[in-house]
């Protein structure tokens, strides 16, 4: 994919806007960008949420508008389920932004990305994660609902230090 | 969008099915809501909030959807009807009770929405088929949650209070599925790429090996024609208290 300078500027632009519930990670790094494109005046950036009922959702088009502003006349921030965001989305670095501020980051659940559009299939929830301190893989799924929608809670019983997982979807 | 490519009849029978799917999700949405702080255990205050939370996002997701199609607002859809406008099913009539009937309630109606969701993730109305294929990665912890609990329940000391509960929510548990006035069109242009009886054949399929292995049979019932029209005075009351914000001031931002 060829991207022009215009917008390479803009994804440059979007990978300094925060994720306002892990402010650690990036729009970019959390994969929840799904294109950029220049339209004539336009511009429009299409956002794919990690949950249907995040309630981050308003902000993060909110940010981002923001954060854009001035790249063209128009800057339109659009929610789409054109394609599942999926945990695999998460970019190495995110991964790793994750891991050091304390959380899990999620088990991967598809080698390839294509097999997420299949329709029937339906995700199998393994309680599988890596402690983000000690690196034990000797861990328990305490709670698969968390503080928000996208996180678990579990327990680490080499550290014992109770821990969050962005959850695996 | 696709909307303007739809003639007036299916996109009357879309409208249709949108608002079941929205209003069964937002009003269980509420119900289990009511959980939150009083829910038996901790963890289950967390876990019954998040699910909620979820129910209601799918909700208004589907609403606005509805809304693309018919030019409206999704707020004044779901917070500006009368009670006898809602088309929810009337499984979701009932008032939260104990949390046997909770759990019972949620085992009928999340593999209902499983079975469902798997025929509209191949919806020929592409807007639904992608948001139905993005739900039913939420949907998976739903389901894992809810059967982890029956079994805990089916095991111990509530086993007669469960079996209760889920003889008492079988027969409008049916009301998932009863057909919708515009069936047959959403059916021939495939947005609905299987008739509501065939999934409710398979739902009840499902229900029963779940059941069979906890001991429990269920009577044979049948969907009722009224199944999404008929309100009780507990949804009313809810009613009341979801639509209280939104009626306290008319027309103000939020």
């Amino acid at each position: 994919m060829v991207i022009s300078t215009r917008e390479q500027a803009a994804w440059d632009a979007l990978a300094e806007v925060a994720d306002p519930e892990i402010p650690t990670i990036s729009v970019v790094d959390l994969g929840v960008i799904r294109s950029v494109r220049f339209d004539g005046p336009r511009l429009t950036v299409e956002l794919l949420p990690t949950f249907v009922g995040c309630p981050a959702i308003d902000v993060m088009q909110h940010d981002i508008g923001e954060r854009l502003r001035g790249m063209a006349d128009e800057v339109v921030v659009e929610v789409s389920f054109a394609e599942p965001w999926t945990s695999d989305r998460i970019s190495p670095q995110g991964r790793e932004r994750l891991r050091s501020s304390g959380f899990a980051p999620p088990v991967r659940v598809q080698p390839a990305a294509a097999s997420a559009f299949e329709a029937d299939e339906l995700l199998t929830v393994l309680p599988i994660a890596t402690c983000p301190y000690c690196g034990s893989r000797n861990t328990m799924l305490e709670n698969p609902f968390g503080p928000t929608l996208c996180r678990a809670i579990y327990h680490c019983a080499d550290c014992r230090q109770p821990f969050e997982q962005f959850k695996t979807v | 969008m696709v909307a303007p490519g739809l003639t007036d009849a299916t996109r009357t029978a879309l409208a249709e099915l949108l608002l079941s799917l929205a209003d069964d999700e937002f009003v269980i949405g509420f119900w289990d809501s009511e959980w939150t702080g009083i829910a038996p255990m901790l963890e289950e205050d967390v876990a019954m909030s998040s699910i909620s939370q979820d129910e209601i996002g799918h909700a208004r997701a589907l609403y606005e959807l509805l809304a693309s199609l018919t030019d409206a607002d999704a707020d004044a859809i779901a917070f500006g009807r009368s009670p006898g406008e809602f088309r929810h099913a009337a499984l979701l009539n009932h008032a939260r009770t104990d949390w046997a009937f909770t759990i019972a309630r949620r085992f009928l109606y999340e593999t209902a929405d499983a079975t469902r969701l798997a025929a509209l993730a191949r919806s020929s109305y592409e807007p639904l088929a992608n948001l139905a294929a993005k739900m039913r990665r939420e949907e998976s912890y739903h389901l894992m949650h809810i059967e982890t609990w029956l079994r805990r329940l089916a095991s111990g000391t509530g086993a007669e209070r469960l079996r209760d509960a889920l003889t008492r929510a079988w027969p409008d548990a049916q009301a998932i599925f009863t057909p919708l006035a515009g069936e047959h069109e959403l059916v021939r242009s495939g947005i609905l790429p299987e008739p509501l009886t065939d999934l409710r054949t398979r739902w009840a399929e499902r229900v029963g090996s779940v059941l069979g292995e906890l001991g429990i049979t269920l009577d044979a019932a049948v969907v009722a024609d009224d199944g999404r029209t008929r309100r009780t005075d507990e949804f009313e009351w809810l009613h009341g208290q979801f639509t209280m914000v939104a009626a306290s001031e008319e027309g103000a931002t939020w």
